[in-house]
């Protein structure tokens, strides 16, 4: 791996360290927010940008990290980092069990049956209301945010511990995707999406690659689901809605698509577009709608994609 | 001499038009052998059989003795069948070198530029493949198949759109390349086929027609029947 490469990834996450002792209390938790939401994001990209399989339906894994490890607290009582460990365990499982079907799937069909299932997800969460309570959801009580690493007790109400756990998390996010993404896995998804016949006529088994990139990405999603449960102590069903799978295409395409920062960074932009609008018009989603047609026109390749283009050729 | 591909009763339909009927084909190691036939006779249909792109409606295909009929292009690839495609076909997007790097199994490495000095491209290897001019990349393509090392090239019409400069280049190539692997080449340029191939054969209608060296072809009346519609 190139010097620069992590220098560059290493700054960020510094920046993101340093950023917690200079920023407000609210920017705190809004920065906590947008780390992990990124986590979701980084592995969002894996599967559009690199693999070039665009799905519809992610908010399913979300929601599957969400709510595995929201019940893992609530109901199975199990401690916090059980519980984010069951979360990842069931994602990796559903991603698998929806890739095999999925995956047979290509192009426009392959977005409507990823749509299809996490629709069908969706529905499920509010069919099982009692166990999910729905709309008005789960919460997480204080005593059950409260479990003890290696002897010391850490309770995941203190902003600034949930801070540093985001920004660990995300740290390892971005560490395995520019693994993922530089290894011969990472290259062979990028043919894939450049031409997928021919990638099979070079003798290579492309649907196990596709279902290697679905899984990781579905794992990526259900992390970030239950990361954002355990750290917020809040588990609904808007966050297994449509918008909820829209949402890390949008990021993605934001800070650019196939680049590994490019989703962190259109995470936190999109939030920014987001707060700064709200600040003068109640209409804030039409302002943030016509950045993002300005943004398709003139930039479709994302901030980073742009800046690779035109002056980093050598960004991952 | 050994048999590496050998094909028993292979059949293709597509609806109720039998584009390949029945056809019982052997090929040798080492051997430069020439597929042709008028158009539509089922010479790519015949060929994408072979690397498993098109599966078929009956019949067997045997690959150094191997019941490879039920397997999947990907694993034929991986035990010696390449295939170049008719219509060009490399990652435009990506440079010369990696296109040959992916087909070499080895990408974003560093992988042997050898395929591409073969063909003579290895000076482009840092372009994008797409910028290159249109002969280029059938070499290209070549050069990707040659990455494969494979045990059989198929070459499903390489000098279409060829200049006939790029032609005769193309020649001395595959006498090169013949050294090491055996060549399944399809061909209309008749010239090129009578000059390169050890043995011929002629599809019509899905079937074989005649087989031969080059001399018997030229002589086979049923061949020029079919190809001067005097039968």
């Amino acid at each position: 791996m190139t010097a620069r490469i992590v220098l560059l990834h290493g700054a960020m996450i510094l920046a993101l360290f340093v950023a917690q002792f200079v920023v407000s209390d609210y920017a705190v938790l809004t920065i906590t927010r947008i780390m992990v939401l990124a986590i979701y994001a980084t592995g969002y990209n894996i599967l559009f940008g690199y693999a070039g399989l665009l799905s519809l339906g992610h908010a399913m894994f979300f929601a599957t990290g969400l709510y595995a490890a929201a019940l893992g607290v609530t109901r199975l009582g199990l401690a916090a980092p059980e519980a984010l460990l069951f979360a990842l365990v069931c994602g990796i499982v559903v991603s698998f069990i929806i890739g095999l079907i999925a995956l047979r799937a290509t192009g426009v069909a392959f977005m409507i049956v990823t749509l299809m299932f996490s629709q069908a997800a969706f529905l499920t969460i509010l069919y099982f209301g009692d166990i999910t309570r729905g709309d008005e959801g789960i919460v997480i009580k204080d005593d059950q945010r409260v479990f003890s690493l290696l002897g010391t007790p850490m309770n995941l109400a203190d902003p600034v511990l949930r801070y540093n756990i985001a920004l660990a998390f995300l740290a390892v996010a971005i560490v395995l995707c520019l693994i993922v993404v530089r290894s011969k896995i990472g290259h062979v998804l990028v043919a894939i999406r450049e031409n997928e016949n021919r990638t099979a006529m070079l003798g290579y088994d492309v649907k196990r690659y596709k279902l290697i990139a679905f899984v990781l990405s579905g794992s990526f999603a259900a992390f970030a689901g239950a990361a954002y449960a355990l750290l917020f102590a809040y588990a609904g069903s808007t966050l297994a809605s449509i918008q909820y799978s829209i949402n890390p295409l949008l990021w993605t395409l934001l800070g650019g698509a196939a680049t590994v920062l490019g989703p962190v960074l259109g995470t936190a932009m999109m939030f920014l577009l987001v707060d700064f609008a709200s600040s003068f018009t109640s209409a804030s989603l039409l302002f943030v709608g016509v950045v993002l047609i300005l943004l398709v026109l003139f930039f479709p390749k994302g901030i980073l994609g742009t800046i690779r283009q035109r002056w980093w050729r050598w960004l991952p | 001499m050994t048999v590496l591909l050998e094909t028993r009763g292979l059949s293709k339909s597509f609806g109720g038009l039998k584009a390949v009927s029945d056809v019982d084909f052997r090929i040798e190691k080492g051997e430069v052998r020439a597929v042709i036939g008028p158009n539509g006779a089922g010479k790519t249909t015949f060929v994408s059989l072979i690397s498993g792109r098109v599966a078929p409606s009956a019949g067997t295909i045997l690959f150094e003795g191997a019941d490879v009929t039920d397997l999947p292009a990907f694993r034929r690839v991986q035990m010696g069948i390449a295939y170049t495609f008719q219509i060009t076909s490399i990652y435009a997007n990506l440079s010369v070198a990696e296109n040959v790097a992916l087909a070499a199994h080895q990408p974003g490495g560093k992988a042997s530029l050898e395929p591409l000095e073969r063909v003579g491209l290895a000076d482009r290897a840092p372009q994008i493949a797409g910028t290159l001019a249109y002969g280029h990349q059938r070499l290209l393509e070549v050069a990707m198949g040659l990455a494969l090392k494979p045990k059989l090239l198929i070459l499903d019409e390489p000098t279409q759109g060829l200049s006939d400069a790029e032609i005769d280049n193309f020649i001395t190539l595959v006498r090169d390349v013949a050294k090491d692997a055996t060549v399944l080449l399809i061909e209309h340029n008749m010239p090129l086929v009578m000059e390169l191939a050890h043995r011929i054969t002629v599809l019509d209608r899905g079937m074989i027609l005649a087989e031969g060296t080059a001399e018997d072809i030229r002589a086979n009346a049923a061949v020029q029947a079919a190809y001067l519609g005097t039968g």
